[in-house]
C-alpha cells in the first residue's frame, strides 16, 4: 500500500474477469463508504457484481476486512482504519 | 443459412446451418450460465442475460452477431420500502434472473421488455441501456398470491407484445397467471379464465390467479390465438386470452414446459412432452415431440430422429423454438441435447448430445 494513512480494497480474480478492476486506495470510513467509494472509482459494471438491488452485499459474495469475514451483509457499517485491506470475493456456490 | 442461439449452463453457442447440415460454434460467456436470449428483428441486435451464479443477473448485446459483446444495465428492483404494505412483502426485491425478454414494437425502436423472477416486469427505452420496474403489475395487491413454480418465488417466462398493437401485452407467470394490458403496462387485467389447476385445495382450481402456465406463445398472423403449455395440460384461446380452452390430453402425454406455434397458422402447434409432474422425463423414456394442425383436435407424434430410449432429456420452457423460414423447429433439453427439423418436426438431425443443459433458443433473423 502506498499510503498507510488510506484503505486498500482488492477484487477477485474471479471478478476481474467480468469487468477490469484493480485494487483501490480509498479514504477510511464505514465499510459501506468504503465499498462505495472503490466502486465509484471502478468501471460503472462493477457495483451490481458486488452489491444486489437493494444494495446489500451479494449472497455469494464474501467481503474480508484483513483476516475477518463480514457476516452483516446488509449495513456495512463497521469502522476501518488506515492500512486495513478489503478483499471482495466469490463465495464457493454451483456445480 | 440460418443462425441459432443456445442458452446452456456453460454459455451460448451458436449453431448455423440449413436442413440436416449444422454446424456448432465454440461458446460466448464460456462457463457462465446464460438464462434467456432475443435476437431483436427490429434492429438485428443479439442480446444474452446471464445468470452468474456470484455476481447475479446480467446482459450483454451484441450489435455483430456475436463478434464482440457488450455489457448493458441488468433489470434490478428499486429499494423495498421500509414501511407500507410491500414492506411486509416475502419476495426478494432482487433479480435472480431474467426468464424473457421481449422486443418492442415494430413502431417503438429501443423498447425492450423483461420478464424477471421473481415475477417483475421490466421495461427499456433505450435498446438496454437502463431498465424501469412496471409499477402498476408489481403493486397489484394479488401478487401476494403468486406461488413459485419449482423455484423459491414466481417467475414471469413469457412476455408477448401483440403486433397489431404495441400497447397489449400479455404476460405468463409461474405460478400468477396470465395478465394484460391495453395500455402499454399502465393497468393490467388478470386473463386466465378457463384455465385449471387440479392440484389445489377444492373451489380453488379454476382461480385464475393461481395458474401455473408453463410457457405461453401467440400466432403472429391471427394475434388472438394463444396457447400456452399448463402445468395441468394445454389451453388455447381465440379471443385474446379473455378466455382459455382446455385441449384433451395428446398421446403420450399432456405435461410439459414447451411449447412453439406456428406463426402463419393458428391451428398448428408444437409440444414436446414428459410423463408428468413428478416424472419429469420422456414417457417410457422415449423422446417425442407433438403437433396439432387443427387447433389441438388431434396431434401427432414426431419422433423421427429424437432419441427412443433409454433417454431422460426434459425441455424447458424455452426449449422449443421454430425459425423464422416457419419450418425449421429447434429442440433442446437439460441433458444437453440439440435437434434441429428441417420440416416442422417430421424429422429430426442430432447437432449434439454433449452440451450443458440448456435454458433457451433463439432464432436470428
Amino acid at each position: 500500500m502506498s499510503d498507510p494513512s488510506l484503505v486498500l480494497v482488492e477484487f477477485a480474480a474471479s471478478l476481474r474477469r467480468h469487468v477490469a478492476c484493480g485494487p483501490q486506495e480509498v479514504p477510511c470510513g464505514s465499510l459501506r463508504q468504503v465499498l462505495d467509494a472503490a466502486l465509484a472509482s471502478a468501471p460503472a459494471a462493477l457495483a451490481p457484481y458486488v452489491l444486489d438491488d437493494q444494495r446489500c452485499v451479494r449472497k455469494h459474495v464474501a467481503v474480508f476486512i484483513n483476516h475477518s469475514l463480514v457476516l452483516d451483509r446488509q449495513n456495512l457499517d463497521q469502522q476501518l482504519q488506515p492500512g486495513d485491506r478489503v478483499l471482495v470475493i466469490q463465495a464457493l456456490t454451483g456445480g | 443459412m440460418q443462425t441459432l442461439l443456445v442458452a446452456s449452463r456453460k454459455g451460448l453457442f451458436r449453431v448455423q446451418g440449413d436442413d440436416l447440415q449444422w454446424q456448432l460454434y465454440e461458446p460466448a460467456f464460456a462457463g457462465d450460465p446464460v438464462s434467456q436470449l432475443l435476437c431483436d428483428p427490429r434492429s438485428g441486435h443479439w442480446y444474452a442475460a446471464l445468470r452468474l451464479g456470484h455476481f447475479g443477473a446480467k446482459l450483454h448485446t451484441s450489435q455483430d452477431r456475436g463478434a464482440s459483446w457488450t455489457e448493458l444495465a441488468a433489470p434490478a428492483f428499486p429499494p423495498k420500502p421500509d414501511s407500507g404494505p410491500l414492506a411486509q412483502d416475502p419476495t426478494p426485491w432482487n433479480v435472480d434472473q431474467v426468464w424473457s425478454l421481449a422486443a418492442g414494437g415494430a413502431d417503438e425502436p429501443g423498447v425492450l421488455w423483461a420478464g424477471c423472477m421473481p415475477a417483475g416486469l421490466f421495461k427499456s427505452e433505450d435498446g438496454g441501456q437502463s431498465w424501469a420496474l412496471n409499477r402498476p403489475l408489481w403493486d397489484e395487491p394479488r401478487r401476494m398470491l403468486w406461488m413459485g413454480g419449482g423455484n423459491d418465488y414466481p417467475g414471469m417466462h413469457s412476455v408477448l407484445v401483440d403486433p397489431r398493437d404495441a400497447r397489449c401485452i400479455r404476460v405468463a407467470i409461474s405460478c400468477g397467471g396470465v395478465w394484460q394490458s391495453r395500455d402499454g403496462g399502465q393497468s393490467w387485467t388478470l386473463s386466465a379464465e378457463g384455465m385449471k389447476a387440479d392440484y389445489l385445495p377444492e373451489g380453488l382450481g379454476q382461480d385464475p390467479n393461481l395458474q401455473d402456465p408453463h410457457r405461453m406463445v401467440q400466432c403472429a398472423a391471427d394475434p388472438d390465438v394463444l396457447w400456452v403449455q399448463h402445468h395441468c395440460g394445454i389451453f388455447r384461446s381465440t379471443d385474446g386470452g379473455r378466455h382459455w380452452t382446455a385441449i384433451a390430453p395428446p398421446a403420450p402425454s399432456g405435461f410439459g414446459f414447451a411449447v412453439a406455434c406456428d406463426p402463419a397458422n393458428p391451428l398448428r402447434a408444437w409440444f414436446a412432452p414428459a410423463q408428468s409432474d413428478s416424472h419429469r422425463f420422456p414417457v417410457d423414456g422415449k423422446m417425442v415431440v407433438t403437433r396439432t394442425d387443427d387447433g389441438g383436435q388431434s396431434f401427432t407424434v414426431l419422433d423421427m430422429g429424437l432419441p427412443q430410449g433409454p433417454a431422460y432429456h426434459l425441455v424447458y420452457r424455452h426449449g422449443l423454438s421454430l425459425a423464422p423460414d416457419g419450418r425449421t423447429l429447434a429442440l433442446a433439453s437439460t441433458t444437453g441435447g440439440l435437434w434441429i427439423s428441417p420440416d416442422q418436426g417430421a424429422q429430426w438431425h442430432c447437432v449434439s448430445r454433449d452440451l450443458p443443459p440448456i435454458a433457451a433458443l433463439a432464432w436470428s433473423a
